[in-house]
């Protein structure tokens, strides 16, 4: 997201980290998770699963905010983002 | 990379029957997503799950009760508001969910509907509304858009589509909303107050049926949802007349009606029930 400044308060407010678990035989393939997700997390693996389509995967895992979007519009039940403690706060 | 989570559990695998996972509906079906933000409110909505059932009827939205890991039943076409309905005035301190489709609800149970809303009875009804009958091949519906083709409109529907939340203010709703699954956070939302809210809600959702309807009108599921998100106004209260779907225009979402009444149980007490006066009292004792 490009900002037209920076917020006044932005060396205050921590972004949380999310780590993405996706259960992979689940997955029908529908692309919802990787079309909408607002940081493009993720994206469509080369593996098939058992059902022959292909599940995503994460390619940029450090850019997860754990806005947990994905988890809510798989339609699959295949797909969940967990907060990551970064040990800071 | 990511977890393969293995061994590791979705965090709505305890309201699934998860050995009935994956379940029947297509890639880039709504209804799982609808389905999903349903366990969600109830989750969210803090209602005691032990007394909480869903009910639906038949069709692909219909299969949700046999998924969710709590009572649920599974009834006959069309006919899942009146079994909801007579299992709340049996057990008044139920919450009864009815998750179930547009054709279901609207077009063999369309009477069932309006009676129940006009009675205010409290129940939370979720409409997935997927434009046709998908689950028998893909024919014209009393929600199918006009101009649009389906496997018995080939050349397009010629009929007007029923306009759902008037439909349900019209006969006396008390909630109504509309989303769609792309706005799955203000489904959720939308879904968790009517089942905290007193009366009739209703919550027609959009879903794309991609095999049966996106294919016919040359939308892949893709399509469809950048069309919900391309097309669609969010405007709370908007005026009920002006919902029609018309994806040529634009689609107004929101929550429309937020009202109270006297809900079926209770106006059935204060008529047929009235407090004993006291001296009926004596004359009883």
């Amino acid at each position: 997201m490009t900002l037209w400044r920076i917020p006044l308060d932005s060396d205050e407010i921590e972004v949380p980290r999310g780590e993405v678990y996706i259960l992979a035989d689940r997955c029908k393939g529908c692309g919802y998770c990787i079309e909408f997700c607002p940081k493009k997390v993720l994206q469509f693996s080369k593996e098939f699963n058992a059902k022959g389509y292909h599940p995503p995967e994460v390619a940029k895992e450090e850019e997860c905010v754990n806005c947990h979007f994905c988890e809510i519009i798989c339609p699959e039940f295949a797909i969940y983002s967990v907060e990551v403690q970064t040990g800071e706060s | 990379m990511s977890k393969s989570a293995k061994g590791s559990h979705h965090p709505l695998d305890d309201l699934l029957r998860t050995d009935r996972i994956p379940h029947i509906w297509c890639p880039g079906c709504g209804i799982g997503t609808a389905f999903s933000a349903c366990l969600m409110a109830m989750k969210a909505s803090g209602i005691d799950l032990e007394r909480t059932a869903m009910v639906s009827g038949i069709g692909c939205s219909g299969r949700g009760a046999g998924y969710v890991k709590l009572d649920s039943y599974h009834t006959t076409h069309g006919r899942a508001i009146p079994f909801a309905t007579g299992m709340k005035l049996a057990r008044p301190e139920l919450n009864v969910v009815v998750f179930s489709g547009d054709g279901d609800l609207f077009a063999i149970g369309g009477n069932h509907f309006i009676h129940a809303a006009r009675r205010n009875v409290d129940l939370t009804v979720v409409c997935v509304n997927n434009l046709n009958y998908g689950m028998t091949g893909g024919q014209v519906a009393a929600t199918t858009p006009s101009g649009s083709k389906t496997t018995t409109t080939p050349v397009g529907n010629p009929e007007a589509p029923f306009n759902l939340p008037l439909l349900a203010f019209a006969s006396g709703a008390t909630y109504v909303s509309r989303w769609t699954i792309l706005h799955s956070r203000e489904l959720t939302e939308s879904i968790e107050e009517g089942l905290v809210k007193k009366g009739f809600s209703f919550i027609e959702v959009l879903a794309p049926c991609p095999v049966n309807y996106g294919r016919r009108n040359r939308q892949r599921p893709m399509d469809t949802l950048r069309a919900y998100q391309e097309k669609s106004i969010i405007m709370n209260d908007a005026d009920p007349t002006r919902l029609q779907i018309d994806f040529d225009r634009a689609i107004i979402l929101g929550k429309f009606v937020d009202t109270e009444r006297p809900t079926c149980v209770e106006s059935y007490d204060r008529t047929c029930r009235p407090p004993m006066e006291p001296a009926d009292e004596e004359k009883a004792a």
